[in-house]
């Protein structure tokens, strides 16, 4: 029986279950087969703090997030349209998240009675008016799991494990994605256990067949491949595109590369990947903590290496001391800060924007660092390249600002060539001749002299150095200059960056000024407005000390400037005090992605009525 | 030392201890321990067959820590207990360099503790010279984490109630492959272990009793004046027998597992019934490190134990070359393209 096709413009899948359900390992296989078949796309997994949190209950729940289009999008969407809950806790949580007329895909075999009350249940709500608006299809996926695999040799355990396969399969048949990348993974993944791998292959193909066969699934769906500009593509995190931003830069620069960190979420799987690419002269630190992976950083810096630290806001705090040395000693070094829920351990796993006010002045002392925000998971790749390219140029710390939605979300990345990549200069001082630590050339920056050059025999460190000799100095006079100078040097990059750019008209009514991770929202959400008619232009910063020299300019053109942020309002007040003009805020610090629609209201409020 | 010119002759320098004499004022106090153990590093240096620009001295925050400034090499006065943190980084990214760290009790056992550890566990090829003047001198006088117990100081009027450390038991502990003790004033001593302490493969660790005249005079009188001295300083000697005493007339012995003085005067015991010294046992070291804790014994000086074990710069070295051996050397479009990749054609 062939069932028909019915063709979408774009979809919003989540996949919930246990933590222990392989919800992400699920998401990711699809978000991989879905890149292959030639969708745009956009990703947000979501998942507890806790390793394993106890089975079956609410806060044990874990989730991925996929909009995948035969457009271009930005965000991975406010509401999906499936909901696969393989547990009721699952359901619970993430019920309120889906669109009217949703469909949820609900595992029968998970809603017993305890599992009912672990998430908070009194009795099973398949079936009743509580779903009433949605379109569920209820599928046992556990047993179907168990029936096929039967004989497999497995132990029920290892069996009931491969249910996740199974709810892959069955939404690959649903939204005709071929089973054939994710049955390749499966080898190479299980190689060396050929029992699990045939088992976790079969439960996939289970599904599938599943969804052709049962009178359960009226329809099935398509997704027409998206119209993206030519070249090679890849799908790719945030915390994968930094490893490989970082890794660039260091071959373009011809130096190696040094990444000192300790492990913290969100930012391990950086060292995770830069750990792999030994083969690029990179090499890779794990600390004692954060204070040291800062020091070895500084150090590794001294002696001639792309010297990079990554962090999230706890281990940013811990580091400051050390960057004030960086600042002192003007050395080069990229700070990866890659942002979390905060104060304190905060919302370890979820996304937040709170840490632009303590990178840009969160250090003792006049410590001037520039500060530069990635937009997107692939624009990750193309900021760190570019703090790298800062840092090395100007002698001087940089604070690279991601955050966790954009360092575990992912989208489609038009792989650049290296040959096209910006040339990043290096030149290491040799000669003795005329030789002072602390002279200058035009960008008021100091001399790059490695310990092993002969005759370049310098001390360099934290107390006040001398104008151009770089010799220790109290001397008042000297010690103004000198925070001036440090200061000018950071404001001076403003001179080569990017001018700031305005989507929509460059005057009017309404600017959104936003930076970081909010940007797929923010623009996709300024996009339907001007659509709907809305005079409604965007700016998105990228560079956030210094800001873009025209930045000035581009606000008074505006009747009202309005600043979305997941913080209270860090990025407003920085313009308020830089630029003396009022600014409307919005502020929600949920932990996730603005949602598109509340930042669209909030807007039209803005506007006041105005269209 | 070699300097290869040119044409492709190799020169030989020879340093002198000046060579190794900055140009700055050295201003710590007069009568401070610290410019005897500047003189012995300046005076060590040029034994070693390393150019100049090879040396690194890097240092965190103290009196101690401003030794940097006052060595013509390459200098990174950090800041308070990173010392090592900064210093494993440099050696890391370029082995090749001679790393020194001078640290103080405060800064290495206190404020640095834990980098301290984690650098002798790792056996970074570092050279730690810890100045243990049992005081903090640079912030004018508070106890530090090597001070002894009911210690009077301007920020405990009433005495310490904090244990101190022993920093040799710490630096075994924490598997260092190196670990000394000397004085600062006992000059030649200090330059034997010094020379010892450059060559070794892997973290060097040396505690040196030095005196602050400032804030803690004479908390080392005991072990370095004439008349007293003999008495209470242990020289430690690989395969020698444990001897001491004005007239060598002391020694220790192992009673069981207890270790006992013992005198050689008066018959019952001689030299065969000593213990003697073995600096590659660990089970050894740690014990000998409880004698300047121990009523009645004196204070071991020199090398309590020596180990080889393989620099961590060195296996990272290794690491990235059997990498490369195995995947070649990197290609960056490669990496780039790697994973699951797709194309989309104009059309
Ligand atoms: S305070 Fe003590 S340790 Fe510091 S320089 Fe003076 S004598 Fe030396």
């Amino acid at each position: 029986m062939s069932k028909t096709i019915e063709t979408l413009d774009d979809v919003v899948i989540r996949f919930a279950g246990d933590s222990g359900d392989g919800m992400q390992l699920t998401g990711t296989q699809f978000t991989n087969t879905t890149a292959l078949v030639g969708n745009d796309l956009s990703t947000l997994p979501d998942y507890p703090a806790e390793i394993r949190a106890p089975a079956g209950t609410l806060f044990g729940v874990s989730s991925f997030q996929l909009h995948f289009s035969s457009w271009d999008i930005l965000t991975p969407g406010d509401h999906p349209d499936v909901l696969v809950a393989m547990n009721p806790a699952a359901l619970k949580v993430h019920l309120k998240d889906l669109k009217k007329g949703g469909v949820i895909i609900a595992n029968t075999d998970a809603f017993d009675d305890k599992n009912l009350s672990l998430a908070g249940y009194e009795g099973s709500p398949l079936g009743t008016e509580a779903l009433s608006n949605y379109q569920v299809i209820e599928v046992p996926i556990t047993k179907l799991t168990l029936n096929a695999l039967q004989g497999s040799g497995l132990s029920q355990k290892e069996m009931v494990r491969c249910k996740n396969f199974f709810a892959l399969g069955l939404m690959y048949w649903m939204y005709s994605r071929p089973v054939e990348p994710t049955e390749k993974w499966i080898k190479e993944k299980f190689g060396k256990e050929p029992e699990i791998a045939a088992a976790n292959d079969k439960a996939l193909k289970a599904g599938y067949y599943y969804g052709e066969s049962t009178e359960a699934f009226a329809a099935r769906f398509e997704v027409k491949p998206a119209q993206l500009k030519p070249g090679l593509y890849r799908n790719i995190t945030g915390n994968e595109a930094t490893a490989l931003g970082v890794v660039a830069a260091a071959e373009k620069a011809g130096i190696p590369l040094y990444y000192a960190s300790y492990p913290i979420t969100p930012a391990s799987d950086i060292l995770h990947n830069l750990s792999a690419y030994k083969n690029f002269d990179v090499k890779t630190y794990q600390a004692e903590d954060e204070i040291a992976a800062a020091g070895a950083a500084v150090g590794a810096a001294y002696a001639g290496n792309l010297a990079v630290t990554g962090t999230s806001g706890p281990g940013a705090a811990l580091k400051s001391e050390t960057i004030s040395l960086a600042v002192m000693l003007e050395l080069p070094l990229v700070i990866v800060d890659v942002q979390r829920g905060g104060p304190s351990t905060g919302l370890p796993t979820k996304t937040e924007q709170s840490d632009l006010m303590f990178v840009t002045y969160g250090r003792h002392g006049e410590a001037p660092a520039p500060v530069i925000a990635a937009a997107t998971p692939a624009d990750c790749f193309h900021m760190a390249y570019e703090a790298a390219r800062i840092a090395v140029k100007y002698m001087t710390p940089v604070y690279l600002l991601t955050d966790g939605y954009l360092a575990n979300g992912s989208e489609p990345w038009l792989v650049p060539a290296a040959k096209e990549l910006q040339e990043i200069p290096v030149h290491f001082r040799t000669d003795p001749e005329n030789f002072h630590p602390y002279a200058r050339n035009e960008n008021n920056v100091r001399p790059w002299a490695l310990p092993g050059t002969p005759g370049l025999e310098h001390r360099i460190g934290g107390l006040e150095k001398a104008n151009i000799s770089g010799n220790v100095s109290y001397d008042p006079d000297n010690h103004d200059f000198m925070v001036h100078l440090r200061a000018e040097k950071v404001k001076g990059i403003e001179k080569d960056i990017p001018l700031q750019e305005v989507y929509g008209e460059q005057s009017g009514e309404l600017l959104v000024v936003s930076w970081g991770g909010t940007y797929g929202t923010i623009r996709s959400t300024v996009d339907r407005m001007r659509k709907n008619g809305y005079k409604v232009s965007h700016a998105h910063l990228r560079y956030l000390n210094p800001f873009p020299r025209n930045l000035g300019e581009v606000l008074k053109n505006f009747k009202t400037i309005f600043v979305p942020e997941i913080n209270l309002g860090q990025l407003a007040k920085l313009i308020r005090a830089e630029f003396l003009i009022p600014v409307v805020q919005f502020n929600k610090v949920r932990g996730l992605p603005i949602r598109s629609a509340e930042l669209e209201q909030a807007i039209k409020d803005a506007l006041g009525g105005a269209k | 030392m070699d300097t290869t010119k040119g044409n492709g002759d190799v020169q030989t320098k020879k340093y002198t201890a000046k060579d190794f004499a900055s140009d700055q004022d050295v201003r710590w106090c007069p009568g401070c321990g610290d410019y005897s153990i500047l003189a012995q590093v300046q005076r060590i240096l040029p034994e070693l067959d390393t150019p100049k620009e090879k040396h690194v001295f890097i240092s965190g925050i103290g009196c101690s820590s401003r030794f940097p400034y006052y060595m013509d090499a390459y200098g990174v006065h950090g800041i308070h207990g990173r010392a090592p943190a900064i210093a494993s980084g440099v050696k890391t990214a370029n082995p090749e360099l001679n790393v020194w760290v001078v640290s103080g009790d405060g800064d290495a056992l206190s404020i640095g503790g834990n980098h301290l550890i984690h650098s002798l566990r790792r056996n970074i090829g570092l050279k730690i010279l810890m100045f243990n003047n049992r005081i903090y001198g640079l912030t004018k006088g508070q106890y530090s984490p090597t001070s002894e117990l009911g210690k009077k100081t301007k920020s405990t009027p009433f005495g310490t109630i904090d244990y101190p450390f022993n920093p040799v038991q710490l630096a075994l502990g924490a598997e260092g492959t190196f670990v000394a003790r000397c004085l600062d004033r006992d000059p030649k001593h200090l330059q034997q272990v010094l020379l010892r302490a450059a060559r070794h493969e892997g973290t060097s660790f040396i505690e040196i009793y030095q005196n602050c005249n400032v804030f803690n005079d004479g908390a080392f009188l005991q072990l370095t004046e004439k008349e007293t001295k003999p008495d209470n300083v242990l020289y430690l000697e690989h395969g020698k027998p444990l001897v001491f005493g004005k007239d060598n007339d002391k020694g220790v012995r192992l009673n069981g597992f207890t270790p006992e003085v013992v005198s050689l005067k008066d018959g019952k015991y001689g030299m065969s019934d000593l213990l003697v010294y073995d600096e590659t046992s660990f089970d050894l070291a740690v014990l000998l490190a409880t004698f300047s804790d121990r009523q009645g014994f004196p204070t071991p000086i020199g090398v309590f134990f020596q180990t080889e074990r393989k620099a961590y710069e060195d296996m990272m070295v290794k690491q990235i070359e059997d990498v490369k051996k195995k995947r070649g050397e990197g290609d960056l479009d490669k990496l780039l393209r790697s994973g699951n990749t797709w194309v989309v054609s104009s059309n």
